[in-house]
């Protein structure tokens, strides 16, 4: 008899203490969590996207609380969250500016060519990082769909070899510019509309050889330009949103059509 | 002084918990993608194969052998290393917080964790003391490190290859898996 209930009251002893020892400790070193930090973790989207500028949700909630960042820095959420978020904290919501990402190239399979038959890693990065692209334009989208994979809210898509972006469906969180190794995509804010769907900084003979929808820095656009919006640089034009007035003088006088206007309605027939 | 050195050298190199031992798999396919989480889950096992071995030891040696229950050790290991990893947890997050963030999402995994439960008990195999014990683990914990770092570089090689789709993610790295603990094969019978 002794041969098993002394072994058995040894192991329950051992875990008896030790459940104790465990039971003190969680009372007299709890670590309080503030209540705040939890309820803002909810009313915020849970996308972990990063566009607040910080490595998610959870980390954005956590600096909201302790170090008072704005509340206005989630563009996904938009002004409702923001507005929920200030109300939690007790402080003013700031205004937050809707935007949406853009695909700066033209670069469609009719526009631009191959000029080789990639068989390596079928991603953007790994022909970018091995080739530079595999078109005959350096700075074209290379159109393996990074930016497809990493967007949440399926607002990006490969049409004809360059990818479009549903501005009904993105909310400006910033992913694809960050995973685009061309550096094609910018986020504007979504009241502008006239943009340069061309990111090269070649010379103008260069970018004409290459590419028949390219920038060519040929500068009538600065020139057409009432506001100053529009300035050339490095042999592209560049349309700054704060001065722009979506006017589209400048959409006519582009002798490539590499200005266009984005339209919510019809953005698939425009990248075509 | 030597006897010390060798105990070192045999648990990082000739009994590898990992590649030759094939104990602590799941932290080894599971943390290896990269190479920081990598270092940070071995920093943390080594943390917990010497508590747990200074937890333990007193416990077989005090308590068990003495009444003859020495075959309750594996059972008796699994509570008590249980309960220390989580009395640890505890006590980071109040005095060291640092620490306890760099550490803290790979405590609650090694709770469990075979390599250190089989740490513990293989001590009493090869009947070594109390401070041997503490060298065998902490040598132990060293191997895991070191393991896990060669393989998180085996793998960041991987993600650029070019693989076969019936080969690609799980197979081609327990194929690599299989290659490097070959390499460590080399060791044995050196000490």
């Amino acid at each position: 008899m002794n041969a098993i209930l002394f072994p058995v009251v040894i192991v329950s002893i051992i875990g008896i203490v030790g459940g104790i020892i465990l039971t003190v400790a969680a009372k007299f070193m709890s670590v309080p969590v503030d209540e705040r930090v939890t309820n803002i973790r909810e009313v915020l989207p849970g996308a972990n996207c990063g566009a607040c500028g910080f490595a998610g949700c959870d980390e954005y909630a956590e600096k909201l609380v302790h170090e008072g960042v704005a509340t206005n820095l989630c563009t996904p959420g938009g002004g409702e969250v923001a507005s929920q978020v200030a109300a939690l904290l007790g402080v003013e919501a700031g205004e937050v500016v809707a935007k949406r990402a853009i695909v700066k190239c033209a670069g469609t399979t009719e526009t631009t060519r191959y000029i080789m038959d990639y068989q390596g890693p079928q991603t953007c990065e790994g022909n970018n990082y091995f080739y530079q692209g595999r078109r005959s334009c350096s700075h074209a989208c290379l159109g393996y769909g990074d930016c497809v994979i990493v967007c949440q809210y399926d607002a990006i898509h490969v049409v004809n070899g360059v990818a479009v972006v549903d501005p009904d469906a993105c909310t400006g969180c910033g992913m694809c510019v960050r995973r685009c190794p061309n550096n094609l995509i910018q986020v504007v804010p979504a009241t502008s509309e006239v943009y340069v769907s061309c990111s090269s900084t070649d010379t103008g003979g260069f970018v004409r050889k290459v590419c028949k929808a390219g920038c060519i820095g040929c500068k009538r656009c600065e020139k057409t330009c009432e506001y100053g919006a529009i300035t050339i640089t490095n042999n592209l034009a560049s349309i700054d949103p704060e001065k722009c007035t979506n006017c589209g003088a400048c959409i006519p006088v582009c002798p490539t059509k590499v200005i266009r206007k984005a339209a919510c309605e019809n953005y698939l027939e425009i990248a075509q | 002084m030597e006897k010390m050195g060798l105990i070192l050298l045999s648990g990082i190199l000739v009994d590898n918990f990992v590649l030759s031992k094939f104990l602590g798999i799941c932290p080894f396919l599971g943390v290896s993608k990269k190479l920081d989480s990598a270092v940070g889950m071995s920093v943390a096992v080594t943390f917990v194969m010497v508590m747990a071995t200074a937890a333990t030891y007193p416990i077989y040696a005090g308590i068990l052998v003495p009444n003859k229950l020495d075959y309750l050790q594996t059972i008796v290991f699994i509570l008590v290393i249980a309960a220390l990893v989580q009395l640890v947890e505890i006590v980071l997050k109040k005095y060291v917080p640092a620490l306890y963030k760099s550490l803290g999402v790979y405590l609650p995994l090694i709770t469990t964790n075979c390599a250190v439960l089989g740490v513990t008990l293989l001590h009493f195999e090869n009947s070594y003391t109390f401070s041997q014990a503490i060298v065998n683990s902490l040598g132990a914990g060293l191997g895991f490190l070191l393991a896990m770092v060669l393989f998180a570089g085996v793998r960041s090689r991987l993600e650029s290859a070019v693989i076969t789709k019936s080969f690609d993610g799980i197979p081609i790295t327990l194929i690599a898996a299989s290659i490097v603990s070959l390499a460590f094969m080399g060791f044995s019978g050196m000490i």
